[in-house]
């Protein structure tokens, strides 16, 4: 009578213990969703002139004073959706795989362009002497340009899009 | 699609660590109830054995630690939840077949598992970059076909169970298809990220479709006969299925284009109904799955009815471990290992078996989605797509929605390649999410690379 009744908690249990772990893997999962709001937080170093790693903590109450972009957006070619955040440091456009944006473009050189913020706080695209040119807007760059929120950017097949 | 990247990225591993604690946990749980359900006392191996199961996972988990510290944290836990009920289900059939531990499959296939982590962690050390995969795109291909055909050489291809799927080498039988699954992922990722420009061009549009054009229809048209060739004669519709669909997925998540999964679907239900036609074989499983209970049907088998029985014995709870009878069912152990789960556990343990499926794909999904290189995106979209139609193929066959196949059903179903290939494949899930969710690349770190400008080659 015992043994039947310890049986019938464990195999129930059993299921229990399944549908939990289940849950602690959705409740992982929800990171994905609902974690990822890493923009502003990657904006705000952009007062200080170059800290290297901004306290991860501070920064979330704290909006960013500018109105610069915060992210580049791939609106067109291969990588097209594919949005990752500006670092104040800079990113790197590329086919280098040390690049973090790196495109799948035969028209695009290793270290193509950089995107970075200056002193002042305002954020520059450089093309790195590419051999096929970056082009903002309808002009060819030949020296760091200052860029917006809503600049477009061409890389070879590829347009890019900086969005706030 | 979106590549997100936060300041400090939690690598996962600790989440790792608890879920995969909590994951043997519930297999030693369901070991226990088996146990005091069969012979009314716990088994005296519960402390060897999952001890050596721990062991095997926690190893697994410090050669992530090791090589892919930001390698996915969920995929580890599923899959060794997955593989220890497996082990479990398979003991059960064990037991009620007569055979203890030492003489059962279910050690061996412990093993297996055992073989099957080392290879995997194997993968994890010396595969530090996927896209070092690339480089033998096309090696892939020729190894992946004649994987494929290995089944139909004279010496060691082996029939079994009415299929030409196995290799046999003296004591060992082998099942090359589960390898072959691997390979060719590789050789489609290589293939179309090199080829999804042309095969995506405009095209004459028909009705809301972008057809392609005729000769950009080549390479479906191949991999559409060479599943067909498997079909007819090695009679196995699930690695067809499998093979045909993979690539057909694969396209579409290269191209973009609607158009491929119709003229996919299209060419597959043709060449099927073709092979209805002139094939005996297909008939009978034609006629098991659309009249499984008449006379006819049951005289040819009746494992696919005792499956259902099952199922409907174990109702909504199940029976409990080692209460319900699923050793009547032919392979209880292997194909219809689904089948027993259903009728132990009831469709509410089924179900989260099946979620766990669900789950795993998933996160295969999202490494694709967070890579950032195309070869990396397409080959994590293919490897995850096989599970989820190896899934959809052994549930499906077995549920009769579509025609029974001898699929095995990943990490659970007992057999030796399927395990390595499928650890193996999660190996190559894990490596590939480590790159994407590593942090990108730091400007000051790569400061003697990143001095350097680009050079810049003048045509005379």
């Amino acid at each position: 009578m015992l043994s039947e009744l310890t049986l019938t908690v464990l195999r129930l249990g059993l299921l229990v213990a399944l549908w939990a772990f289940v849950f602690a893997v959705v409740g992982v999962l929800r990171g994905d969703l609902y974690g990822t709001r890493v923009n502003k937080r990657v904006a705000a170093p952009a007062r200080g002139p170059a800290p290297a790693r901004p306290a991860p903590a501070r920064g979330r109450g704290a909006k960013p004073a500018r109105k610069g972009p915060t992210r580049l957006v791939v609106t067109a070619g291969p990588l097209s959706g594919t949005t990752l955040p500006l670092r104040a440091a800079g990113t790197l456009i590329g086919r280098s795989p040390e690049c973090a944006l790196v495109l799948d473009d035969d028209y695009a050189s290793g270290r193509h362009a950089r995107i970075y913020q200056d002193e002042r706080g305002q954020w520059l695209v450089e093309d790195l002497r590419s051999t096929n040119g970056t082009y903002l807007g309808a002009t060819r760059l030949t020296e760091p340009r200052e860029v917006t929120a809503g600049s477009v950017l061409r890389i070879g097949q590829t347009t890019l899009e900086l969005q706030r | 699609m979106s590549v997100v990247s936060s300041l400090a990225p939690r690598s996962g591993r600790t989440t790792e660590l608890v879920l995969t604690l909590a994951a043997v946990a519930i297999v030693g749980l369901a070991y226990v109830n088996l146990g005091l359900a069969t012979s009314g006392t716990i088994p005296p191996g519960l402390a060897a054995l999952g001890v050596g199961y721990l062991g095997v996972s926690l190893a697994f988990h410090v050669v992530l630690r090791w090589r892919a510290r930001y390698a996915d944290p969920l995929l580890l836990p599923i899959v060794t939840l997955l593989n220890g009920l497996g082990l479990v289900m398979i003991h059960r059939v064990d037991i009620a077949r007569g055979r203890d531990l030492s003489d059962g499959v279910a050690l061996r296939q412990l093993m297996w598992s055992a073989l099957a982590v080392a290879i995997a962690a194997g993968v994890l050390v010396v595969l530090r970059d996927h896209r070092i995969l690339r480089r033998y795109t096309y090696l892939a291909g020729a190894v992946g076909f004649v994987l494929l055909l290995l089944p139909l050489m004279p010496l060691i291809g082996n029939s079994e169970y009415g299929s030409r799927i196995w290799i046999r080498l003296g004591p060992f039988s082998f099942q090359p298809g589960e390898v072959a699954k691997l390979v060719l992922a590789v050789f489609f990722a290589g293939y179309l990220v090199q080829t999804r420009d042309a095969l995506s061009v405009a095209g004459r549009k028909v009705l809301g479709l972008t057809l392609p054009r005729a000769r950009d229809l080549g390479p479906i048209l191949l991999a559409w006969l060479a599943s067909l060739g498997v079909l007819v004669f090695e009679k196995d519709l699930g690695s067809s299925l499998l093979f045909f669909g993979l690539f057909v997925a694969m396209l579409y998540v290269a191209t973009e284009r609607v158009s491929w999964i119709a003229i996919g679907l299209a060419l597959f239900g043709a060449g099927a109904y073709l092979a209805y036609l002139t094939f005996g074989h297909v008939q009978t499983r034609v006629l098991l799955w659309l009249h499984t209970f008449s006379p006819e049907a049951l005289q040819s088998s009746d494992q696919l009815a005792k499956g259902l029985m099952g199922m409907a014995a174990g109702g909504m709870i199940g029976t409990g471990l080692g209460r319900g009878r699923p050793d009547l069912t032919y392979l209880a152990e292997s194909d219809f290992i689904v089948p027993s789960f259903g009728e132990e556990l009831g469709m509410i343990g089924l179900f989260a078996i099946l979620v766990l499926y669900a789950l795993l794909v998933e996160r295969g999904l999202r490494t694709s989605l967070g890579t950032r290189d195309g070869f990396g995106k397409l080959l994590a979209a293919g490897l995850s797509f096989s599970l989820a139609l190896q899934c959809f193929v052994v549930v499906g066959g077995v549920t009769r929605v579509i025609p029974l196949t001898g699929l095995t059903a990943p990490f659970l179903s007992s057999g030796g390649s399927s395990l390595l290939a499928n650890w193996t494949l999660v190996a190559i899930l894990l490596r590939i999410s480590d790159h994407a969710r590593r942090p990108l690349p730091d400007e000051q770190e790569g400061s003697a690379v990143g001095e350097a400008r680009t050079e810049v080659v003048r045509m005379p």
